[in-house]
């Protein structure tokens, strides 16, 4: 004990002595024996699981919409302006009176919202590898796809957060709902399982791109024709055949007719199905995509 | 755990970058043999390959071609036993700036297994020994450039990692900040680890390095203690001032003629200065005495290796400033080094 405390004592002065600038008065100087009580490690903690490491990342998601609320601000107002402009400007035109447009629009307007919000998943990565701090994670002993997976599980809460508040909007504006509860939270959940699944293309396009304004412009351009050319506005009986063909096969616009068959109780089997397998190939093509290309950045 | 008395072993080395219309052999076939415990510098200029090479042995980056193994494990085949055992500094801070400083420790901590209570009190120990107890509860953003390095050395500290590899940790910082880097580097070698540090000033290489690798173009070009490479290129020199410049012909004649070497008159009329030749150290002690005897007063004498900028100089053919080589710019180059050397000294 005794010769070890000589043998701090001798390091110490050893250092001072070659410490060529002491510190100025009240500089923070970290303290020798504070910095080695510190880093003093016993035994080695086990390696967390791979759901306890997702977790940590959906908590520093979360800890991220805490400290900086603003960015909460596109996900309310953007599907308040959409669902009052749609309903008030066109709605009559379109549908005969806005109350019947409404009930046609809002579950559409809801898978617009929170596609839209799909978009921060890209971003926020792109921004995460621009800084730097992708490289801390990859440095770590860590199941490999946690960073990513626990964003996505993070994001939901935006999601839900969009979610909640188009459909009160819509509630406040005269939107019935049929289905109950039930069936606008089922819509809600189906949105939540495919816009997961679709916010692996904007992982990828986070990976890709050079600057998160670039994973934003790429992205809208991906999801403007995705939103727009389906069955969201409009009833596509009246499109051009070509345009047509795009609609039946765009797989927004089978979600769209799921979500308003869940929120009307008039569900088929078949738009359900088809939303979920849709959400299932996404993730197992778009993945292993995303997977591969976080292992091999440079 | 295979045993190794090297920390970090690299063989042969390569990555190239490949774009459309050119290849970037940023890391061009480089060995490394780091001892465990010690501070080894990869000094180099910007662009020389120091932050790809320091990628590759963090596994965040794939080799082409070659080896490494850190602590006896293989960078590619067993990537995960080198996490574990590996802590790494970027070159920009690599925290998250909208999280708080104990809020990023948290994250990392549990991210390393650390559980609940366990791993907050850790992480509130080491924002007390960083000095950074009264900021942790701020969003990282608001940190000053010291302040963000220190958090960024402490994130890395959480594992109490057995080699730390630091990517050039002190550039852009102020003297103070940059004095307290180094003291942190000198504890935690102390306490055993072993640091691998990167750098463009030779200074931080020659006071905190106890080995050095000078790379340049992706390739080392000497390796050794910083007094070998000093070594490389000479003996150094004496350079004195006498008080009265009368006298200052007679006093180049007494150190020329004690050294066995051409003393040369200075800029200043009062100084002077004679390189010491090979075999003539201890000459250099009588070389005061020889001018009292004639009663020469001398107020500042001193002995100086060269500096490593010499040595960088001689290796390279160009100064670490100037990356590119070009002959031509070596002259207003070296002048700028040495401004920067002297503000260096004056704000120590």
């Amino acid at each position: 004990m005794t010769a070890s405390d000589q043998t701090d004592q001798a390091d110490r002065t050893a250092r001072t002595a070659r410490a060529d600038a002491p510190a100025p008065e009240g500089t923070a100087t970290p303290d020798d024996h504070a910095l080695r009580d510190a880093i003093a490690l016993d035994r080695r903690p086990d390696r967390p699981s791979a759901v306890s490491s997702t977790l940590t990342f959906a908590w520093r998601a979360l800890l991220k919409i805490k400290h900086v609320p603003e960015q909460l601000f596109d996900v309310t107002v953007t599907p308040v302006i959409f669902t009052l402009m749609f309903t008030y400007l066109f709605g009559g035109a379109l549908a005969g009176s806005t109350e019947a447009y409404l009930q046609y629009l809002l579950p559409g307007i809801l898978v617009q919202t929170v596609l839209f919000t799909t978009v921060y998943t890209g971003y926020t990565m792109n921004t995460d590898i621009t800084k730097g701090v992708f490289d801390r994670f990859r440095s770590l002993p860590i199941w490999r796809p946690a960073p990513i997976v626990g964003a996505l599980l993070g994001d939901t809460v935006r999601y839900t957060i969009a979610s909640v508040v188009t459909i009160a909007l819509g509630l406040l504006l005269g939107f019935r709902p049929d289905g109950g509860v039930v069936g606008v939270v089922l819509a809600v959940l189906l949105l939540l399982v495919f816009a997961f699944a679709l916010s692996w293309i904007f992982t990828i396009l986070g990976l890709v791109l050079r600057s998160p304004n670039a994973v934003m412009g790429v992205s809208m351009m991906v999801l403007m024709p995705l939103t727009f050319a389906s069955n969201i506005f409009v009833d596509p009986t009246t499109m051009p055949d070509v345009l047509q063909g795009f609609v039946d096969v765009n797989p927004v616009s089978h979600l769209t007719t799921a979500a308003r068959g869940l929120m009307s109780g008039t569900a088929g089997v078949d738009d359900v199905t088809w939303a979920l397998v849709a959400a299932v190939v996404l993730t197992a093509v778009l993945a292993p995509i995303t997977m591969r290309l976080y292992r091999n950045r440079s | 755990m295979p045993q190794s008395e090297l920390a970090v072993e690299a063989r042969g080395l390569v990555k190239h970058f490949k774009s459309r219309r050119s290849v970037t052999r940023a890391v061009d076939g480089i060995d490394l043999d780091v001892p465990r415990g010690a501070v080894y510098s990869v000094l180099g200029p910007n662009g020389a390959g120091k932050t790809t090479a320091v990628r590759m042995l963090a596994t965040l980056l794939r080799p082409d071609a070659g080896t490494a193994r850190v602590l006896g494990h293989d960078v590619v085949q067993d990537a995960d036993a080198v996490r574990t055992c590996v802590g790494l500094t970027g070159q920009y801070a690599s925290v998250d700036e909208d999280l708080t400083g104990l809020e990023n420790l948290v994250m990392l901590a549990r991210l390393y297994g650390f559980k609940g209570a366990r791993a907050r009190r850790r992480c509130l120990d080491l924002l007390g020994a960083f000095g950074l107890e009264d900021a942790g509860g701020r969003q990282v953003k608001t940190y000053s450039g010291g302040m963000r390095r220190r958090i960024d050395l402490a994130a890395s500290l959480v594992m109490s990692p057995e080699v730390l590899f630091l990517d050039e940790p002190t550039t852009g910082l102020d003297p103070r900040s940059r004095n307290q880097v180094w003291d942190i580097v000198r504890v935690l070698v102390a306490d055993g680890a072993t640091v691998l540090l990167t750098t463009q000033y030779l200074e931080e290489a020659d006071q905190l390095a106890d080995r050095i690798a000078v790379i340049d173009h992706g390739k080392v070009i000497a390796e050794g203690t910083a007094a070998d490479l000093k070594r490389s290129v000479g003996r150094g020199a004496v350079e004195l001032r006498v008080a009265d410049t009368a006298r200052r012909a007679e006093a180049i004649g007494i150190v020329g003629r004690v050294l066995g070497a051409d003393a040369t008159a200075a800029a200043d009329p009062y100084g002077l200065s004679a390189r010491v030749p090979e075999g003539s150290e201890h000459s250099v002690a009588q070389l005061l005495p020889a001018l009292a005897d004639a009663g020469i007063t001398v107020p500042e004498f001193s002995l100086g290796q060269p500096s490593l900028d010499e040595v960088f100089l001689t290796l390279t053919g160009h100064t670490p400033d100037d990356a590119e080589g070009a002959g031509a710019s070596r002259g207003p180059t070296t002048a700028g080094d040495d401004r920067e050397t002297d503000d260096r000294a004056e704000v120590a």
